[in-house]
């Protein structure tokens, strides 16, 4: 077919695409048409229908109607494996690598490259992949394991394997949840390289300023339901997001409120070191302050919460709280104290698919749920008093807004912002005097993320003092009365007033004037 | 903030979520649903199969490892497992018959010492139990692997002692206590649902069953929620060997002895097929203790009705086998 004809067709053509889940219908009548080299943006609230949208045109989900058409030619895809040799590569959130095997195996996984005698042809294997982690301008080694990996890194081994199988669409779904804003700008580049050979890719994502820098044209989803598609240059953020929840957002960060400085610090942390991970870490907390850590994945900030939780030894350093020391060897330690922790991996270490919204709910503050039988409470196998947890989790339901079939739902039904809800819940139930959240709105909808702000910032008002962990530095900015930036396991600063901006987060999370790059 | 305008969009969703908690629901009876069938088919085969004396035997037989199969329910919902069950049993039965022989025991009345066998029993059960514990939270060794290890050495310690010959009681009363019946019910099936009822409590309404659960549902999750998960794991092994310890109590009076090489042989398999029949799942987290009993009755009612149909005991293990088989493929299905 011929270029100029490849532009009339469009390159890839959904056209009324419905799909049901046993009579329930998530997509109604979508269409979606796409370029050669175009970048289109693919947004919508949590269960909008993204996800179910692209794994069709992945070939994991079949429509219930509609049609697909490939430079005009309908097509039909049964499986993955139909829909890459159709040239399509799907990158999903959690990414599909095998984490024990090392990069070249799981660049040709699947489609090995053999010898004569059907041996692999390990040395050919290897040296494709070099060639293309080359082109993809990364130094990865063909046989480092995944496992030693970082997230941008597997992300580029999941883009070369698409390189490999000859993809010409591209689906990246949520493709910048876990990298740096450092690394995010280093994707961009190379999205725009290969958008410039020609690749189409389809780009999914909550972040709306991404959205707008790197897509030509974006397409709104919203209930399963079509809701617009324009070039994103004639699209607001504000317009995106009010498109996408559809009604109004009010101002995203709810007002902040100013701490108590003047009293004893509700925590402060003194020369805390970690070998390997922490150096010197040394912070004081208000009480009610929301205090922001910002930095690169890996700077330590996560270890120090699981520090000051008693999920790690700390090798040096001192904890104190409300000025009596802290002294934690195991996390219940820690809890009984007064400190909870809303982890950052929901799935990992937050919830329990499996437990149903009132189980979750008061998994960490279980003890005060027995019945006291012999005068002692909280005892090892005393008696549940199974009516004031539920009573305890509907309470936390109405709070929450949290939107559960029954608060006997197990979670694993429930999408991820009401999850994050629960997991919070959680973490709150022990009524703590310190709260640390670790990217408490990682992979949520922009309105289940404005909720979970104006909770930790009623947290504060109550003078509960929360730490904020995040990557996102709006979120740093909007929320937080000052943010200690962290690098290599070490303080690199703490910002306040003033001081307070992107560039001066960046600047100390790198060690890089932003100028200086650009010159 | 919470208006109106996004109450609509949710419900055609939880609709579907309710759907497939009515499956759940429906799931949970399967294996009662097996066991009546099966009861119906064997009623069908044989007309002396609904005979009160038939019913009461198919539960003595199958108490034994049905008290096992308790604790054991506990151990695979840790996500763990438990092999040395069988070797444990003779290990302390033998233990029990030596306590009740020991003169300076006997000298103390017949009862006494009965008394003190049964202490023993369940005590050394128990700490049986705690080296298996010990050994995984402590030393980091996979379950599989340390139960192995043990079934091995509980075995040969018993056999050593008793130069693998057999434990014999010179006490009557030790072989008469678990012998007796108790408003129609034999005492060990007595004790079986007793425990059963415990245990069930112990799994749905304390804090240590919740934790277990969530132990086994996601041990990170559980670590990062506080729960100190050693603690949880180490008492699971340890109360199923004091689980161990009862049973073994029971079968040694029961026979007034102790066979150093044959006591509790394969005792593991139809303890682990009772949960798994039962509907525990063998990934662990999720589990109950009426499904195990209700796995243990059938593998009974199994038995029975292959020996009514005249089916040589020699291929009941071939049936066994199968049906666990089957039993964990059709708990994949539902996943």
């Amino acid at each position: 077919m011929k270029g100029g004809s490849v532009v009339d067709y469009g390159f890839l053509e959904m056209r009324g695409i419905c799909k049901s889940f046993s009579s329930v219908p998530v997509l109604r009548d979508i269409d979606l048409s796409l370029r050669r080299g175009e970048i289109l943006g693919v947004i919508g609230e949590n269960g909008a229908g993204k996800s179910t949208l692209m794994k069709i045109l992945g070939g994991i989900h079949q429509p219930t109607s509609g049609e697909i058409r490939s430079r005009g030619q309908r097509v039909c895809f049964r499986t993955p494996a139909e829909a890459r040799s159709g040239g399509i590569s799907l990158i999903p959130q959690e990414f599909n690598l095998v984490k024990d095997l090392c990069v070249y195996d799981n660049v040709f996984l699947g489609a090995e490259l053999h010898g004569p005698l059907g041996m692999l042809s390990k040395k050919q294997m290897q040296r494709r992949t070099a060639e293309l982690l080359a082109e993809l301008g990364t130094d990865i080694s063909p046989t480092e394991r995944i496992a030693n990996l970082s997230a941008a890194q597997k992300q580029l081994v999941e883009i070369a394997k698409a390189l490999a199988f000859e993809a010409e669409l591209l689906i990246m779904d949520e493709p910048t949840t876990v990298l740096t804003s450092h690394e995010v700008q280093i994707l961009f580049r190379l999205m725009r390289r290969l958008k410039e050979r020609g690749m189409s890719i389809i780009y999914i994502s909550h972040k709306l300023k991404e959205i707008k820098a790197i897509c030509d044209r974006v397409l709104i989803l919203r209930d399963g339901e079509f809701v617009c598609e324009k070039p994103t240059a004639e699209m607001s953020l504000e317009e995106m997001a009010s498109r996408m929840v559809g009604r109004e957002l009010s101002q995203i960060f709810p007002p902040k409120r100013l701490p108590r400085p003047d009293q004893v610090p509700a925590l402060e942390v003194r020369n805390l070191s970690v070998r390997g991970l922490l150096r010197n870490v040394s912070f004081s907390l208000a009480p009610g302050e929301v205090l922001g850590f910002g930095g690169l994945v890996g700077a330590g900030r996560t270890e120090v919460a699981e520090t000051i939780m008693g999920l790690r030894r700390a090798d040096e350093g001192e904890i104190l709280l409300s000025g009596t020391p802290l002294k934690v060897r195991f996390p219940e330690d820690a809890v009984m104290a007064g400190v909870s922790y809303l982890s950052e991996d929901r799935q990992g270490s937050g919830i329990l698919t499996g437990f149903s919204v009132t189980e979750n709910v008061t998994l960490v503050s279980l003890g005060s749920y027995v019945r006291s039988l012999l005068g002692g409470s909280g005892s090892f196998f005393g008696l549940l008093d199974k009516s004031r947890e539920r009573r305890s989790a509907s309470h936390y339901r109405d709070l929450f807004n949290i939107r559960a079939p029954s608060l006997d739902a197990r979670l694993e039904f429930l999408s991820g912002g009401n999850q994050q809800k629960v997991s919070m819940a959680k973490s709150l139930d022990t009524h703590p005097r310190v709260f640390v959240a670790d990217e408490p709105t990682r992979g949520i909808d922009v309105s289940a993320k404005q909720e979970m702000y104006r909770f930790i910032a009623d947290l504060a008002e109550s003078g509960v003092s929360c730490i904020v962990i995040s990557s996102e530095q709006e979120e740093l900015l909007g929320l937080c009365h000052r943010v200690v930036v962290m690098r290599d396991g070490r303080i690199a600063g703490v910002l306040e007033g003033e001081s307070l901006t992107e560039e001066e987060i960046m600047f100390h999370a790198t060690g890089i004037r932003e100028e200086a790059k650009a010159g | 903030m919470n208006d109106g305008t996004r109450q609509n969009p949710p419900q055609d969703a939880s609709e579907n979520r309710i759907q497939r908690l009515k499956r759940i629901e429906l799931q949970r009876y399967a294996p009662l649903f097996a066991l009546l069938l099966l009861g119906t088919i064997s009623a069908f085969l044989s007309p002396y199969f609904l005979q009160v004396q038939n019913l009461v035997n198919i539960f003595r037989q199958v108490s034994y490892t049905g008290i096992i199969a308790l604790g054991m329910t506990l151990v695979i919902i840790s996500g763990g497992i438990d092999l040395s069950v069988g070797s444990a049993a003779a290990f302390v039965g033998a233990l029990a018959i030596l306590t009740v022989n020991t003169p300076a025991v006997q000298a103390l009345g017949a009862g006494t010492a009965v008394l003190l066998a049964c202490v023993v029993a369940v005590g050394a059960g128990f700490l049986a139990g705690a080296v298996n514990g010990l050994l995984i939270t402590k030393g980091r060794i996979a379950p599989f692997i340390v139960t192995l290890g043990t079934m091995a050495l509980f075995r040969s310690l018993t056999l050593y002692m008793g130069n693998a010959g057999e434990f014999s009681s010179r006490n009557a009363l030790f072989g008469d206590f678990a012998a007796g019946s108790f408003l129609l019910l034999p005492v060990p099936v007595w004790v079986f649902l007793i425990l059963a009822a415990l245990l069930n409590i112990l799994l749905n309404d304390t804090k240590y069953g919740r934790h277990l659960c969530a132990v086994g549902g996601n041990e990170k999750v559980a670590l990062y929620s506080a729960i100190d998960v050693d603690r949880i794991r180490f008492f699971t092994y340890a109360i199923n060997g004091a689980m161990v310890g009862i049973s073994s109590a029971l079968l040694a009076s029961r026979f007034n002895a102790v066979s150093s090489s044959n006591t509790g042989l394969g005792f593991e398999l139809d303890a682990i097929a009772a949960v798994i029949i039962g509907g525990t799942a063998m990934t662990g987290g999720r589990g109950t203790v009426w499904g195990t009993v209700v796995g243990a009755v059938t593998l009974g009612v199994i038995n029975n009705m292959l020996n009514m149909v005249g089916i040589s005991p020699y291929l009941q293990g071939t049936v066994k086998g199968l049906v666990i088989i089957a039993a964990v493929y059709i708990q994949r299905q539902k996943n």
